[in-house]
């Protein structure tokens, strides 16, 4: 069996970020399943950055913690990462650069010193290309063919022109040349190139994709880590698939521009992190009010303030629940990996117009910036299925026909048909102010209650219609022990489970997805037939835990929490099931 | 048929501001300047922020947006992104504009986004019941501070030629026929349009009255000014509002028309997603994004 984790250390600037991806795609293009995971500091160059890329013939849907192949670019990279090398681990480094004995390290490593920088030079790279001379050299370890990376170079730069190809080539092939020729082929493993059915895709692509698919039509982002890669996919494609993402000069600007498209009859869409999230909290509430469709990306990473801007965390699952003010309906998903993202997006779009009212999809820095084989059927069935629902919106013939319309009609499931400003016969007023069925301000005691009820009506029609699939529980219904967690938290935990399932050790997780509406029903009855529970979330003060237990009445004997920033480890959650001895 | 003023009057309310309010004038202007450039009532928008002025849309019959406190300028712009086929106008007070959504405009300004923001200026917060606001003069008593203002006001000409905009006016709501020529003449204009309209408030600015203003407005037009001159426009505007208390016996001069007007592409012009259909108009049907996954492989 092959299960590697590489990792590739150093100063930020040093292209650590695309060297990473590259060795993902390597294993991808070999058939492997591959999860990556990337730390880094909030800073563009002087920082540690650390990028591992998992690879596994088996299913894997999680980083580890050892690591069996460093390539370490700094001598901080081995201060650092020193204590997660498995035994017989491969070390790559310049000894140029860093002077490493076998001596130095607490378990036997095999040291593969490759002059870097030499080759860089040797080829005529610049040095800071030295991170793709240690892709090439890393593969001649577990790999005996370097075509897989020469096709690869010609996907990643051939648009920016066969000099830049040629070049890219040449510097990896080096590498892995040096390797070949110094220590011989295929040393750590011998890797074959299997059939691919997969692709690698990251969460934030995964959600900008979805919306693509979906027809959004309006984004407005302000940058912010981790949602900075959607905004950067959906410009990418932006011209082919006609949609206009503009750069606001605020996210109150932003969900206000969003608002305003969307009023007009454009899908619509913003995403951002807990500190934009906070200006975005009235305009949420004007959503709402006005009944207009929005949808909202909302990736956490740990607060308060700026908090670890480019850490993980799943600390604003209250805030989602309760920012702004006054009671209104909205809709919360939470996606746990690439293809909840990637549907879940499609889903928020078609539910926010259907039901005129705010979703948020709620995700966080591990989802959106870690890379995952997904199989490319499974999107494709997604994408091909996928209708999209406008809800009730006239038609220019149905506005026309229209002798008093009324924005805000109260009719029995309380969604009322838009008109789009345009359309005669349509004219009406959208409106902050509590209203009447036209739009007009109204403060009278009966009308506030229909048009409360009404917005309320909206949410139970949603309901009514089935537009919230129950809790998935996934593995042996008969399992010893149930995990409950929402999220990216499902990475860690079905990886836990597979290896836990290896010792004999039966596990089986109920992933909840819409945390509003809470589907207390339904995760009652499936709680109900559980043994134990052990509920996982990333948080310090158990918010997801306590959601249930407001929705439902249930508590839960066993808990598992993380506040550090970092993501869970598969091995923390088999720590903590073996732990309670099922 | 040609629109008439019967076709944007709504039958079940009216106007409740004040009797004698500032607001009615630009009221009744916008509703002429929409007459005068026979625009489809339905493909108008009026987009309103929170304050007195901005309860406007409700008595206009177009399409109406009434958001949030200093908020409707990105509203505005979404909605041109969305659907340039449709005339925007974004209504809000001195407050709203200038204070809590004073960020917004500078932003529309510099894009030139293709729509004209009407001010309604009264030089005080009407509809909280009389704070200063950023255009109160130095030296005002007011209830929202112990000693008279000494925040200089904001100069919105200077500011607006500072940002950007390519058509700056200031107008006065006690003159109905130059303010429906400034409005006609800046919904006509291509790219972002600002109309400072000075707005007596009867109940809570007893200073800047009608009386007042009736002393002190010139209209630029016919003092030769040269609207296509920047540095000239800087010069008129710095006339009024005053940056320090008034001398004994000086009387400010408060010049009306249009500051200043050029050509420059707009927001949408560089926006090639809606050059040939509007957002609005176009397909949701038959999107496919196989090929971008199939790139991932
Ligand atoms: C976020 C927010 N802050 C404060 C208010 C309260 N508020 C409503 S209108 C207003 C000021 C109105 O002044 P202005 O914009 O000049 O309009 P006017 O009433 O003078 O026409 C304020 C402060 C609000 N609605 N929203
Ligand atoms: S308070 Fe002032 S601005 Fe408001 S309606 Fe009355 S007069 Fe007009
Ligand atoms: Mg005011």
């Amino acid at each position: 069996m092959i299960d590697l984790q590489w990792l590739i250390g150093g100063e930020a600037g040093y292209g650590i970020m695309t060297t990473g991806l590259m060795m993902s795609k390597i294993f991808t293009r070999l058939g492997l399943h591959v999860f990556d995971y990337v730390e880094y500091p909030s800073l563009i160059r002087g920082g540690h950055n650390a990028y591992y890329v998992r690879a596994s013939d088996e299913e894997v849907t999680s980083q580890k913690k050892t690591v069996d192949i460093l390539v370490a670019l700094n001598a901080d990279t081995i201060k650092l990462h020193v204590d997660e090398l498995s035994p017989n681990a491969a070390v790559i480094f310049d000894p140029s650069v860093l002077k490493l004995t076998v001596e130095q390290f607490p378990v036997s490593v095999r040291l593969f010193p490759v002059p870097l920088l030499e080759l860089t030079k040797k080829v005529g790279a610049d040095r800071l290309m030295i991170n793709t001379v240690s892709v090439g050299a890393s593969l001649a370890l577990f790999h005996k063919q370097f075509d897989v990376l020469q096709k690869i170079m010609q996907d990643t730069f051939g648009k920016k022109g066969d000099d830049v190809v040629a070049l890219n080539n040449n510097t990896s092939k080096a590498g892995y040349d040096y390797v070949v020729e110094n220590f011989g082929p295929g040393l750590l493993a011998d890797i074959p190139i299997g059939s691919q059915t997969r692709l690698l895709i990251g969460g934030a692509e995964a959600i900008a994709f979805g919306a693509i698919r979906a027809g959004l039509k309006f984004a407005a982002m302000y940058p912010m880590t981790p949602i900075n890669t959607i905004m950067t996919t959906l410009v990418a494609h932006a011209l082919k698939y006609n949609i206009v993402v503009k750069e606001p000069e605020d996210e109150i600007a932003g969900i206000n521009m969003a608002l305003g498209a969307s009023f007009a009859g454009a899908r619509s869409m913003v995403a951002t992190s807990g500190g934009g999230f906070s200006l975005m909290v009235e305009g949420l509430g004007l959503a709402a009010q006005t009944e207009t469709p929005i949808v909202v990306v909302l990736g956490m990473r740990p607060g308060p303030a700026t908090g670890m801007p480019t850490w993980s965390d799943q600390g604003d699952l209250r805030f989602a629940l309760h920012a702004a003010q006054g009671d209104f309906p909205r809709i919360i998903l939470a996606p746990g990996d690439m293809l909840d993202a990637f549907e879940g997006t499609m889903t928020a779009l078609n539910l926010a117009e259907k039901y005129q009212l705010p979703v948020i999809v709620l995700v966080d820095k591990h989802i959106n910036e870690s890379h995952a084989t997904v199989e490319s059927e499974k999107l494709k069935v997604i994408s091909d299925t996928f209708v999209v629902e406008r809800g009730k919106i006239l038609t220019d013939q149905e506005a026309l026909a229209e002798t008093d319309y009324k924005r805000y009609a109260l009719v029995e499931d309380g969604i009322s048909p838009r008109s789009l400003p345009g359309q005669q016969g349509g004219i009406g007023l959208s409106g902050s102010d509590e209203h009447d069925e036209k739009g007009l301000y109204n403060e009278e005691a009966d009308m506030r209650i229909k048009m409360m009820d009404k917005r309320y009506a909206k949410l139970a029609k949603a309901i009514a219609n089935n537009e919230f699939p129950a809790p998935r529980l996934i593995g042996d219904p008969d399992a010893a022990l149930t995990i409950v967690a929402f999220g990216s938290t499902k990475f860690a935990i079905l990886d836990a489970m597979r290896q836990l399932k290896k010792e004999n050790i039966s596990v089986n997780f109920l992933q909840v997805s819409f945390l509003e509406p809470f589907p207390s029903q339904a995760f009652t009855e499936m709680i109900g037939k559980t043994k134990k529970t052990l509920i996982v979330e990333a948080n310090k003060t158990g918010q997801f835990e306590g959601l249930i237990r407001e929705r439902t009445g249930i508590t839960f004997e066993h808990h598992l929490r993380k506040y550090d920033g970092r993501p869970f480890y598969p091995e923390e959650i088999i720590e903590k099931v073996k732990a309670l001895q099922v | 048929m040609p629109t008439t003023l019967q076709d944007l009057q709504i039958d079940y309310d009216k106007p409740n501001w004040c009797p004698g309010c500032g607001d009615f004038g630009i009221w009744v202007s916008l509703k002429n300047a929409i007459v005068q450039l026979d625009l489809k009532p339905w493909e108008v928008v009026l987009v309103s922020g929170i304050g007195c002025s901005s309860k406007l849309p409700y008595w206009v019959k177009t399409y109406g947006f009434n958001g949030l406190h200093g908020r409707p300028m990105p509203v505005a712009e979404g909605i041109r992104l969305a659907n340039n086929g449709l005339t925007v106008i974004v209504i809000g007070g001195d407050g709203d504009q200038f204070a809590e959504g004073g960020n917004h405009w500078l932003h529309a300004a510099r894009r030139n986004v293709n729509l004209t923001l009407l001010i309604h200026d009264n030089q005080v917060y009407g509809l909280t019941t009389g704070q200063f606001s950023p255009t109160t003069n130095i030296g005002e008593k007011n209830k929202a501070t112990p000693v008279p203002v000494v925040e200089a006001p904001v100069n919105a000409m200077q500011l607006a030629l500072s940002a950007g905009a390519t058509f700056v006016a200031r107008g006065y709501s006690g003159d109905n026929k130059q303010e429906t020529e400034l409005l006609v003449e800046a919904i006509k204009h291509k790219g972002f349009s600002i109309i400072d309209t000075m707005q007596p408030c009867v109940t809570f600015n007893h200073h800047n009255t009608f009386a007042w203003f009736y002393e002190r407005v010139y209209k630029l037009e016919e003092h030769g000014h040269d609207m296509t001159n920047k540095m000239q426009a800087f010069e008129r505007a710095e006339e009024w509002p005053l940056r320090r208390p008034l001398n004994e016996g000086e009387k400010e001069k408060v010049a009306t028309g249009i500051f200043f007007k050029e050509d420059r592409p707009t927001w949408e012009d560089g926006t090639p997603q809606i050059a040939q259909t509007p957002l609005v108009k176009q397909s949701l049907e038959n999107i496919h994004v196989n090929p971008l996954l199939d790139e991932l492989m």
